[in-house]
């Protein structure tokens, strides 16, 4: 026996969203803060430094506009997968959700590339704080990426059985996934301009 | 485990997503922690009190010779501030009286995301045990005091890699754990119970939830970045040329001490009202059950803690005037941090002009209830001289500021939680306590309090330290010395009273149940319309609707109208 939670897959008439859609939101104002904080920190260590690198000094801009092409791209097949359950596609859902995981894939295969360079030419988060913090941004943005590839995996294999019970609330699923990949591709879209080309 | 326990206990008791059960689990780990935190403090009573004396009874078991060294009196310190903050009041009075309460009071079946309640204690639960298991490392638990500044944290021993991992998971905890109150407050209000028909600790758990979800994560994000130079030797809160023990660091350098100290009360001003919100919200409730009134100005106190939620985001630097961080900036945060002290009094006030013209109920809970309005008062009045810039010169780092927010937290939240637990008992056991051990309890807790925290601000003034091991080195400590004998008997008798506390709340489980236990306190809220404990996963037999305010008690008359019956 469990509980008989309201409003899992019709939104709240009032409030105007589900449950979960509310509480992704909810995280993702959290998240605001946990980067928002980060970026803070980049500011006060770079208005605190006496010299302050150049990004391409140490840093690849091509491989990391190729990824922002390739985070850009994910985020669009994204809406696409949530737009083909809107059109009661299932087919075209997993086609798109498959390339976004194929993509997020992409994105970290060539995050090891540019690190495993950094590493060669012996750039260390020891060596300086320009450094230290753009190792633990875009390490902690890559974490993000694999949390988005587990729960975007999940919803394209196990999870997708839902579809064929309760075919409204998956499309929600599928919309708060969609949210929090966005999110994801958007504090790329912050961490390319403010370690690379800044 | 005895065998005659039925299918599914590890479903029902262990791993279960019933907010009843969760609530409770979150209130036997707390009551542990603080019980934890409140016995490394009675040890370093003992050395404050008796310098250099071995610890009677137990002393032989930490050291050789008994008596506490200054490692471990640095281990207690910061694991008791630790303990008390992060693993006993805060799951307390969020995961536990939140868990439980919250849903009822709305008159919902469960939190919004039952999985998701469940995830948050296991993950508190991680958190405690990493916290646990740091006292075993070399070296010893986290010893650069609860807030951790580097870069003394940053070269400390190991321990302090562990708090910095279990305070990842303890902040992980909250999160979902707020984000779960929120969404369940929101969404899960049963028809009729409109925003301003909550009961007022569903506002206070609403505003608790949101600086837990958005005060959090920068603490988050400076936990990463210390984690960040202890394990991998990066310099975000190193200085270029620190010199240890006449040894030049070998770190890069250029980073930012104060940053983390920015980062951290960033957190750590908001969760004071963390702290104490519950508090306020629970008090408002056993002070309107037992005054038999509404509470008064009702909609101002709401009003004042959505402002005071706000306020608390832009006044952390306060807690770092002796920064050096300029007139200016010390200028505006004095004055945010005196306006952010009108919501508080408006509160005091709300609930103070409640009691006017009431007919009191000298319950045992409403006993906790009245205590708490002077001892809070007295936490906050205290704070004024430190949030000026000009006295905050002199009080800085003595005693007079533990004593500020130990009456703040201490016998302001503690004592709204135990008369929290004393209240809601009957619903959540359908067994009435013994009143005269909850009275005798009352005594001993509020004697023994102060007894221990008003001693401080004198300590404070005459200007001893607040992490001093042997404040008697000092010749202008001594004369106060006296004193911290007093306080350190003071902590027995608080730790007696304690152990009554213990034995009531656990024995009174063997009573029978009591048949009209549903409604003791003939209170109006919806938890009380559901049955003694409410249903597993469902709470109440039918859906509920509310159809009038929280508080429709009359003094005179002494009836009472139920929020969830039509005709009263």
């Amino acid at each position: 026996m469990s509980a008989v939670i309201p409003y899992i897959s019709k939104p709240h008439p009032v409030t105007g969203v589900t449950n979960a859609k509310f509480g992704i939101w909810l995280f993702l104002a959290s998240e605001v803060m946990l980067f928002g904080a980060l970026f803070s920190t980049y500011i006060v260590l770079r208005v605190g430094a006496e010299t302050w690198p150049h990004g391409s000094e140490y840093l690849s801009v091509p491989w990391a506009f190729a990824n922002t092409v390739v985070l850009i791209t994910s985020s669009l097949t994204m809406v696409m997968s949530w737009a083909a359950l809107q059109m009661n596609n299932f087919a075209k859902y997993k086609k798109y959700m498959g390339a976004t995981v194929l993509l997020s894939f992409g994105f970290l295969i060539i995050k090891y590339i540019e690190y495993s360079a950094k590493f060669h030419h012996g750039y260390f988060p020891a060596n300086n704080t320009f450094l230290a913090i753009y190792f633990t941004m875009t390490g902690l943005h890559g974490l993000h990426v694999i949390g988005g590839i587990i729960v975007n995996g999940y919803l394209l294999f196990p999870g997708s059985k839902m579809w064929s019970t309760e075919p409204e609330r998956f499309a929600g699923r599928v919309e708060c996934a969609g949210l929090y990949w966005h999110f994801v591709d958007l504090v790329w879209i912050f961490l390319f301009p403010v370690l690379y080309l800044l | 485990m005895s065998s005659h326990h039925e299918e599914g206990f590890i479903r029902k008791y262990i791993f279960s997503t019933d907010h009843k059960v969760i609530g409770i689990q979150y209130g036997l780990g707390a009551m542990f922690f603080l019980l934890m935190g409140f016995g490394l403090m009675l040890m370093m009573r003992w050395q404050i009190a008796f310098p250099g004396k071995s610890i009677p009874f137990i002393g032989k078991l930490l050291t050789q010779d008994g008596i506490l060294s200054p490692e471990l009196y640095n281990q207690f310190g910061a694991m008791h501030g630790t303990i008390m903050v992060f693993l006993g009041v805060v799951p307390m009075a969020v995961g536990a009286f939140g868990n439980y309460l919250l849903p009822l009071q709305v008159g919902a079946q469960d939190m919004a995301f039952p999985k998701l309640n469940m995830a948050s204690f296991w993950v508190f639960f991680v958190g405690g045990l990493v916290m646990l298991y740091s006292f075993l490392l070399p070296g010893g638990a986290a010893q650069s005091g609860w807030t951790s500044y580097p870069p003394l944290s940053n070269i400390a021993p190991a321990g302090q890699t562990a708090w910095l991992i279990g305070m990842v998971f303890l902040i992980t905890s909250s999160l979902l754990g707020s984000v779960n109150i929120i969404v369940t407050a929101v969404q899960l209000r049963v028809p009729g119970l409109s925003f301003f028909r909550l009961p007022f600790l569903v506002w206070a758990q609403l505003v608790t939830s949101f600086l837990l979800l958005l005060a959090f994560p920068p603490l988050e994000a400076a936990g990463v970045l210390q984690l960040m130079d202890r394990v991998f030797g990066t310099s975000f809160f190193m200085p270029s040329g620190l010199v240890v023990s006449g040894q030049a660091l070998e770190v890069s350098g250029g980073g930012n001490p104060l940053l983390w100290q920015h980062l951290f009360w960033f957190l750590a001003h908001p969760e004071v009202y963390v702290l104490i919100l519950p508090a306020l919200g629970i008090v408002a409730e056993i002070v309107a059950t037992n005054t038999r009134k509404p509470l008064y100005g009702y909609n101002t106190a709401v009003y004042a803690i959505i402002f005071l939620g706000f306020m608390s985001f832009i006044v952390w630097a306060h807690h770092m005037f002796m920064t050096g961080m300029g007139t200016g900036m010390s200028a505006f945060f004095q004055a945010t941090t005196m306006i952010i002290s009108i919501p508080s009094v408006i509160v005091l006030t709300v609930l103070l002009l409640t009691l006017w013209g009431a007919s009191i109920r000298f319950t045992v809970p409403m006993l906790f209830a009245l205590a708490f309005l002077p001892m809070f008062a007295i936490g906050g009045l205290t704070g004024l001289p430190l949030g000026l810039t000009a006295s905050d010169i002199y009080l800085h780092d003595t005693y007079y500021v533990i004593g500020h927010f130990h009456y703040v937290v201490a016998p302001g939240t503690l004592m709204a939680l135990m008369g929290g637990v004393y209240h809601w008992y009957p619903k959540i056991t359908g067994r009435m306590f013994n009143k005269t051990l909850g009275k005798l309890h009352f005594w001993g807790t509020f004697i023994g309090m102060n007894g221990i925290f008003a001693p401080m601000f004198f300590i404070g003034m005459a200007g001893v330290s607040r992490r001093l091991y042997d404040a008697t080195i000092y010749e202008m400590a001594r004369s106060v010395q006296p004193l911290n004998v007093i306080m350190t008997y003071s902590s027995w008798l608080l730790a007696a009273a304690q152990v009554l506390f213990l034995i009531n709340i656990f024995a009174s489980l063997r009573k029978p149940k009591e048949a009209a236990a549903d409604n003791p306190w003939e209170a109006t809220t919806l938890e009380w319309a559901a049955p003694t404990p409410p249903l597993p996963h469902q709470n109440f037999p039918e859906p509920l609707e509310a159809y009038r305010g929280p508080y429709e008690y009359n003094t005179t008359s002494r009836e009472f109208a139920p929020q969830h019956l039509q005709e009263a």
